[in-house]
């Protein structure tokens, strides 16, 4: 009895998490499994071509699908100045006809969610950080990474050449309601449409590949030591957007064939009997409600999608920069969970005015609004991240500010959406535009340009510089919350969206002045975008190196063997880890953060709790 | 400036905004005050919540703004406060519901003895029919529709005879009546939608939607077309008129019914049939003669 009983304490002392520091400093207490795989064979390129091309480092194709979703993104943006003139003074630039105004707002719609947000954080801050964060050398399916990266490029190229169509590219509203999507009256019904939903379906393909990778890797290729509630957040939130979009996704893709069919060969799944311009169509018998649930049942998700890799980027940031552990991790990482399941089963807040049965409204605004539960949670963990904290000042901490401040705005006036019959007289109208573009356009931009300003020395080995990076965001949160908060009073006056042009309406001829104002400060907003291009580019020349681990991170992706680290990671040997990447002003230890590498012999007079 | 002062003024100047916005609600005009009601404990609810959260964020900003000398607190979690605020923020939540619901309910239910009436949309522009004395209206088909017949009305439905067409983009209605708008359209999503009635659904092709509201102020309101639905989407207005009950009679008497109009097209077609076989005979005469 008493040697089985010694074996087993042998075993027990062997695990890190059956010791506390009393119990001395023998090797066994920095004992970790060891690993149940070999290390993967990379493929390393030699070619201009197999290196900076088709590459299959994941960290490169993570730039590669940043730098792609920021083109995008700036094409957006060039739509959004174009709409605002448009809006804000009408009739200035008489280029802009109502068929152009509405191929605008399409167009910004469907690049700034699917082209620009998605493709950034799961395709770029996903590629780059999952396989760092985890102790991964690279991705598990490097080759299938490079075609969904170059499948998304095909996917921009297709959706870019819309523009250049007869007729132009869709002007259907980035819902493409059917049925006039596809019909003559909506700009762009002919080639436009077609292209867009062939870029979409392609967008879903590559985008299916890459997620693979995402999920796969964080499943089965964490270092050693690495467990799932030891994961930064980060990676916890790009992960379960993955999952998110794995399951959404496909509804998107369907909804596109089955569109796809009605527009080329005459089908009707989307189409009931249509009269028009005096002749009856050959359509019959669809449902453009059908089409309405399979494309919020994705775009639902996809709102969630955006916002978890974000959620879960700002909390490593604020935690950082703070100098204090996240408050409260495992809510954190249940939240990140619960949120995502639960957006499976909200889809139809979007429809509560669509013509669906009414009584589904009792059930989706219940989930809708028991999201918010989960959703609060994290906000309050934040602030309580900050309190009692050491908070550095610097423009990333500011970037996580501002995404607070913009996010709980967001997040509150979702609660008047959501909540059905709150929702009769605001949707359709600006309300619902201010509303989400605060919580998922404004507060997620807040989180890239932070996650920008902090991870640049990792990526090039050099530190943006701080003062212009303190202009770019008060210039980007004070302009862009100038924007958004007005613009939910002009919803309160009953102003309906997608409209080219008010008239004289009497209610609207009161809110000329805030139209004006809200332009003037998007072109602001959109031309300060232009002080980070310039801070990148002034960093890239002359800026002042980076000191290994700048930011006195704890996350493994700072703990490489070369900074900004090779192919491969992690040099001759991956990492071991050993606790959460949180542990930051243990009582006791020497400096105010203690790595995840760090073993528990190293730090034994301290007060670590173990994770 | 302390990055947390020009916070705090956004958070200040967001609650003067709302203050002394000029730009707020159009005067309601109908019975769904209890939406702008709901919408006001919202504002309470959660705009204190917005400004409590921000309030407490600046707070800390000030308080533990970087040190070299300060340590920050170690303390991953805190069970009870966690659970204090999970309870707090599902009550905050159900209040916000409960009237919510409460409201739909209402929304859904249509009161007995509401006027129906049909509005008819298209890209772009809306007409109206209502039930005639008989207090119902007849069955429509899309393929129906044409010059003669403008609303697709069943010719064999015998409660669409009496039906009263109102082919114009502005509709009266009675004052402290309510309406049961059964929406439909011919072609794509449309929205017939009053501000001042804050009521709203889409018009949906194939399909007939339904939404209710009780006007309760006379004058004359604008129509907008609330879902998008192509190039002309924002030119898609119309109108609404709300009088009191004798002048809404008066008007009501002068519209034309189903029957009058087909009673007019069979005139029409008479005149017609006669004329032809006037120029009929009068060809054959010049056959003949020839």
């Amino acid at each position: 009895m008493s040697d089985e009983y010694e074996n087993k304490s042998g075993y027990q002392a062997q695990s890190s998490e059956a010791l506390t520091g009393s119990a001395g400093s023998t090797p066994d207490m920095d004992y970790v499994r060891p690993a149940e795989l070999p290390e993967q064979d990379l493929y390393h390129g030699h070619t201009f071509l197999t290196k900076w091309v088709f590459c299959q480092d994941a960290k490169v194709i993570g730039v590669q699908y940043f730098l792609t979703a920021v083109f995008t993104g700036i094409v957006g943006l060039i739509l959004s100045w174009l709409m605002r003139l448009q809006l804000g003074f009408p009739g200035l630039a008489g280029f802009i006809t109502a068929e152009h105004y509405y191929q605008f707002v399409t167009m910004h719609g469907m690049i700034m969610v699917v082209y620009f947000l998605t493709a950034l954080f799961l395709g770029g801050f996903g590629n780059y950080l999952i396989p760092l964060m985890v102790g991964a050398r690279d991705m598990v399916f490097p080759y299938v990474n490079m075609l969904s990266f170059w499948m998304f490029f095909v996917a921009v190229a297709i959706l870019m050449a819309s523009f250049f169509v007869p007729g132009g590219p869709t002007g259907a509203g980035w819902t493409l309601y059917p049925p006039q999507t596809i019909l003559e009256g909506t700009p762009g019904s002919g080639m436009g449409i077609l292209l867009m939903l062939v870029s979409l379906a392609l967008f879903v393909i590559g985008f299916t590949m890459g997620g693979l990778n995402y999920m796969i890797t964080v499943l089965q290729a964490r270092t050693r030591g690495m467990t799932l509630m030891r994961m930064p957040l980060t990676v916890w939130g790009i992960f379960t957007a993955t999952v998110l979009a794995m399951l959404a996704f496909p509804a998107l893709l369907v909804s596109a064939i089955m569109m796809t069919l009605d527009k080329v060969i005459g089908t009707s799944f989307f189409m009931p009997t249509i009269l028009k311009a005096g002749e009856v169509l050959e359509y019959g018998g669809g449902s453009p409600i059908l089409f309405q649930h399979l494309f919020w049942f994705f775009g639902h998700p996809e709102v969630y999608i955006v916002a978890l890799p974000a959620f879960g980027i700002v909390s490593d940031l604020i935690s950082v920069h703070a100098r204090k552990n996240i408050f409260g991790y495992r809510m954190m990482v249940w939240a990140i969970v619960g949120i995502g399941a639960l957006s499976f089963f909200v889809w139809a807040h979007h429809m509560y005015v669509s013509g669906m049965n009414p009584w589904f409204g009792f059930f989706f605004a219940t989930t809708t609004l028991i999201i918010a539960v989960p959703t609060a949670m994290k906000v309050y963990n934040w602030i309580l991240t900050l309190w009692r904290g050491n908070i550095r000042i610097n423009t990333v901490m500011l970037w996580c500010l501002g995404f607070i401040v913009t996010f709980v705005n967001g997040g509150i006036t979702g609660i008047f959406l959501g909540n059905v019959s709150v929702d009769v007289p605001l949707s359709d109208t600006y309300f619902v535009v201010a509303h989400f573009h605060m919580v998922m356009g404004i507060a997620p931009v807040m989180v890239i340009m932070g996650a920008v300003y902090h991870w640049f020395p990792l990526i090039t080995g050099r530190l943006l510089n701080e003062t212009l990076g303190k202009w770019h965001f008060w210039a980007t949160f004070l302009g862009a919350y100038s924007i958004y908060f007005p613009m939910h009073y002009l919803g309160f006056i009953g102003v309906p969206r997608r409209y080219y042009e008010m008239y004289d309406s009497p209610y609207m001829t009161s809110a000329v002045g805030m139209n004006e104002f809200i332009s003037l400060a998007a072109f602001l907003v959109g031309a300060a975008q232009f002080i980070l291009i310039f801070n990148i580019i002034k960093t890239l020349k002359t800026g002042k190196p980076a000191p290994k681990n700048p930011w006195k991170a704890n996350s493994l992706e700072w703990h490489t063997s070369t900074q900004p680290p090779e192919h491969g990671n992690f040099g001759e040997r991956l990492p071991v880890v050993h606790r959460w990447p949180y542990d930051f002003s243990v009582p006791g230890a020497k400096d105010d953060f203690i790595p995840q590498t760090t073993p528990p012999s190293e730090v034994v007079h301290t007060k670590v709790e173990k994770t | 400036m302390h990055a947390g002062i020009i916070f705090f003024l956004v958070i200040l100047g967001s609650i003067l905004f709302h203050i002394f916005t000029p730009w707020y609600w159009t005067d309601i005009a109908s019975n769904w005050k209890g939406m702008d009601d709901t919408i006001t404990l919202t504002f309470w609810v959660g705009g204190g919540v917005f400004v409590a959260v921000c309030l407490f964020m600046i707070y800390c900003v000030f308080k533990y703004s970087y040190k070299e000398d300060r340590k920050a607190e170690y303390k991953p979690e805190d069970k009870k406060l966690e659970k204090i605020l999970t309870v707090a923020t599902t009550l905050g939540v159900a209040a916000l519901l409960a009237p919510g619901l409460i409201i739909w309910n209402q929304y859904v239910n249509v009161p007995k003895n509401s006027i129906e009436i049909d509005v008819m949309a298209w890209q772009w522009g809306w007409q109206y029919r209502l039930p005639g004395n008989d207090g119902k209206l007849g069955t429509t088909k899309v393929v129906n529709i044409n010059d003669d017949n403008p609303f697709g009305i069943n010719l064999d439905d015998p409660y669409g005879r009496d039906d009263v067409m109102v082919q114009s983009d502005i509709i009266n209605l009675e004052n402290n009546r309510p309406v049961k708008i059964l929406l439909r359209s011919v072609d794509v999503l449309h929205n017939w939608y009053v501000p001042q009635f804050r009521a709203k659904m889409d018009a949906v092709p194939g399909v007939v939607t339904y939404y209710w509201f009780e006007p309760n102020k006379v004058g004359e309101y604008e129509v907008l077309c609330a879902e998008y639905c192509g190039v002309g989407h924002y030119a898609m207005r119309g109108g609404v008129e709300v009088q009191d009950p004798n002048s809404y009679q008066e008007w009501l008497g002068e519209q034309e019914t189903f029957s009058d109009l087909l009673a007019k097209q069979n005139k029409e077609i008479e005149t017609k049939k006669v004329a032809k076989n006037n120029s009929n005979i009068e060809k054959v005469i010049y056959k003949e003669e020839k």
